[in-house]
């Protein structure tokens, strides 16, 4: 078996802003203190009077962010998804969302991946938080291809868009000629007619492992990759439940607020379809290893798939 | 404007402020007030900009940190001739544009939308950087609450703007001694405010707010200061203008009724009339 290509979506957005960066010259970073972290790094060392270090303060960083997009530029403000979305939750609602400003939030370090640093630094709720406000765009890349997709597509948005990195080395899965990223635009990875699994981020690869387990077992899965938590594909989302009857949801976050919720939201509406939502319960995180807190979760593929057998026995 | 001029015209802005909230039936006259004659030296005097191009590239801004005194900054915008003073009437009415708190989307003139407590500095910083960065002219401006400074994001703001040395910012503090609870010196005291600023790397400089030649002094001292932010401690009363509305902090967040509005009325038209004496 060959070895499979890994690598972390931060890495992939640090990358995707300094090619970013030489197209644009109204591109510029924030950061809190994590430059090392959140990858920008490369950034600062290519453009160092582009790169503005907030030091440990992300409400003021996110103000700055604001002000600054008012002047032409295009912010992308960097730090944990916990800081992010959580800490300075209400500055982004406030300052950047309210007024729909051009600011662009990277958030790294998401969900339970984080590992080690334990459930004081695993965010899981950030999905929810960004959903619920109005006009924000909410990006959950599965892998590199599609990381440096979002972040492009996120430039070239007009408007605040948040989006989500993992810490973790994850497989890539978009290295297909014709991949494309479209913003709201579901990616159907593999076609069955038994179940679809509605994936997100790293989960997306955990679905296809599970998909293959299934069809051992003689169940079909159709695998789409929700790769935009908002606006929601929802057209997408309807036809296939009503094309294969029952579905599940997988993602890295909580079962309450992200895609599982965004899914059963459309599906209540439009389409009733028997439901089970795989991700993080409710509940908080603890420190390990990503891959070992990955399994423990039931995220990873086996765990999806066990999930899935329970779910349509 | 001389500084007659800039004192009768302050009188305009607290009549429009009164009749706004009076209209509203809610907002809050007192920090209004008490900033009125700081909003009359800014869009009067101090600020380069254009009502007819409210989005001039290199205008000054301006942030309402202390987003509540709203009515304040639309009486300044309004007889500015950035949008209608009859407007003014429609303060907080159900599909008027003149929100509760400003909201730049759709009010000509605001720079930066604006309300909770804390949150504007940092805007403001943010587009005095964008100013260094790009090497612009324009100058920024921001107005706090002595009671909003209790936000640590203020602080936060205050200590990025001395790092970065953006002497093209000019912060206020509206210290009007008063918050929704009490005397801030009570409540949670932010005194000493200016060493405060001073240790946060500002240039302090400490007026009374309601004199048109302090601020005259203060802001040209703010122009001409290289290398570091300026704040401008601004003494002031709140409720300025109206005699019962003075030094009480009932007045806050609440609308005169229909005798109280003709009475403040009353004794602005006799101040502005006394004006027209000197």
């Amino acid at each position: 078996m060959s070895e499979i290509k890994k690598v972390a979506t931060r890495d992939s957005y640090g990358n995707a802003l300094v090619s970013l960066g030489k197209e644009h010259d109204n591109l510029v970073v924030l950061d809190a203190d994590l430059a090392a972290a959140t990858k920008t790094g490369v950034f600062k060392k290519e453009f160092p009077d582009r790169h503005i270090d907030c030091g440990i303060a992300e409400a003021n960083m996110m103000g700055i962010a604001a002000g600054m997009s008012t002047c032409g530029y295009v912010p992308f403000v960097s730090t944990f998804a916990m800081f992010a979305a959580g800490r300075a939750y209400e500055q982004v609602r406030n300052s950047i969302a309210y007024p729909h400003l051009n600011v662009k939030i990277g958030a790294t370090h998401a969900g339970i991946s984080v590992g080690e640093d334990g459930a004081s630094h695993q965010c899981n709720e950030d999905l929810a938080l960004m959903r619920s406000i109005p006009g924000m765009t909410v990006f959950n890349p599965s892998d590199d291809i599609e990381a440096k997709a979002a972040v492009k597509a996120a430039y070239e948005l007009n408007g605040p868009v948040y989006l989500r990195f993992g810490r973790l080395a994850v497989p890539v899965i978009n290295d297909t000629p014709d991949y494309k990223f479209v913003p709201g635009k579901g990616v159907v990875l593999r076609e069955g007619k038994d179940i679809t699994i509605f994936a997100t981020g790293l989960c997306v690869h955990s679905a296809l492992e599970a998909a293959e387990k299934l069809a051992a077992d003689g169940i079909n899965a159709k695998v789409v990759n929700i790769h935009t938590i908002k606006p929601l594909d929802r057209e997408l989302v309807v036809q296939s439940a009503k094309e294969t009857g029952k579905v599940v949801t997988v993602e890295e976050h909580s079962i309450i607020g992200g895609l599982g919720s965004a899914v059963a939201e459309a599906l209540a509406e439009e389409a009733p379809t028997p439901l089970f939502r795989i991700g993080v319960l409710d509940t908080f995180g603890e420190s390990g290893p990503a891959a070992e807190l990955l399994e423990k979760y039931g995220l990873d593929g086996a765990g999806v798939y066990k999930q899935i057998m329970e779910f349509v026995k | 404007m001389n500084d007659l001029e800039l004192e009768k015209t302050a009188v305009k802005i607290r009549k429009g402020i009164v009749t706004a909230v009076h209209a509203a039936k809610s907002g809050h006259p007192g920090g209004s007030l008490s900033a009125a004659d700081i909003f009359t030296y800014l869009y009067f005097e101090e600020m380069n900009i254009n009502p007819q191009n409210p989005k001039m590239e290199n205008r000054d801004r301006f942030v309402l940190s202390k987003g509540h005194v709203a009515p304040g900054l639309y009486s300044a915008l309004a007889h500015r001739g950035f949008f209608p003073v009859e407007d003014l009437k429609t303060l907080r009415h159900t599909g008027s544009y003149l929100q509760g708190h400003p909201d730049m989307k759709h009010i000509p003139g605001v720079d930066m939308s604006s309300g909770s407590l804390g949150q504007g500095l940092s805007a403001a910083v943010g587009m005095a950087l964008a100013g260094k960065m790009k090497k612009d002219s324009y100058r920024v401006y921001a107005l706090l609450g002595d009671g909003e400074i209790e936000e640590g994001q203020i602080w936060e703001a205050a200590m990025f703007a001395g790092h970065r040395k953006l002497d093209n910012l000019a912060v206020v503090v509206d210290n009007n001694n008063l918050q929704i609870d009490g005397a801030i010196a009570e409540v949670c005291s932010p005194y000493p405010i200016d060493k405060k600023f001073e240790a946060f790397g500002f240039n302090v400089i400490s007026v009374n707010g309601h004199d048109f030649s302090e601020l005259r002094r203060a802001f040209a001292e703010a122009k001409d200061t290289r290398g570091m932010p300026t704040a401008i401690i601004a003494d002031t009363t709140k409720g300025k203008g109206v005699s019962f509305m003075e030094n009480n902090v009932s007045w806050h967040g609440k609308a005169p009724n229909d005798e109280e509005y003709e009475t403040a009325m009353e004794e602005l038209r006799k101040a502005g009339e006394a004006l027209c004496q000197k």
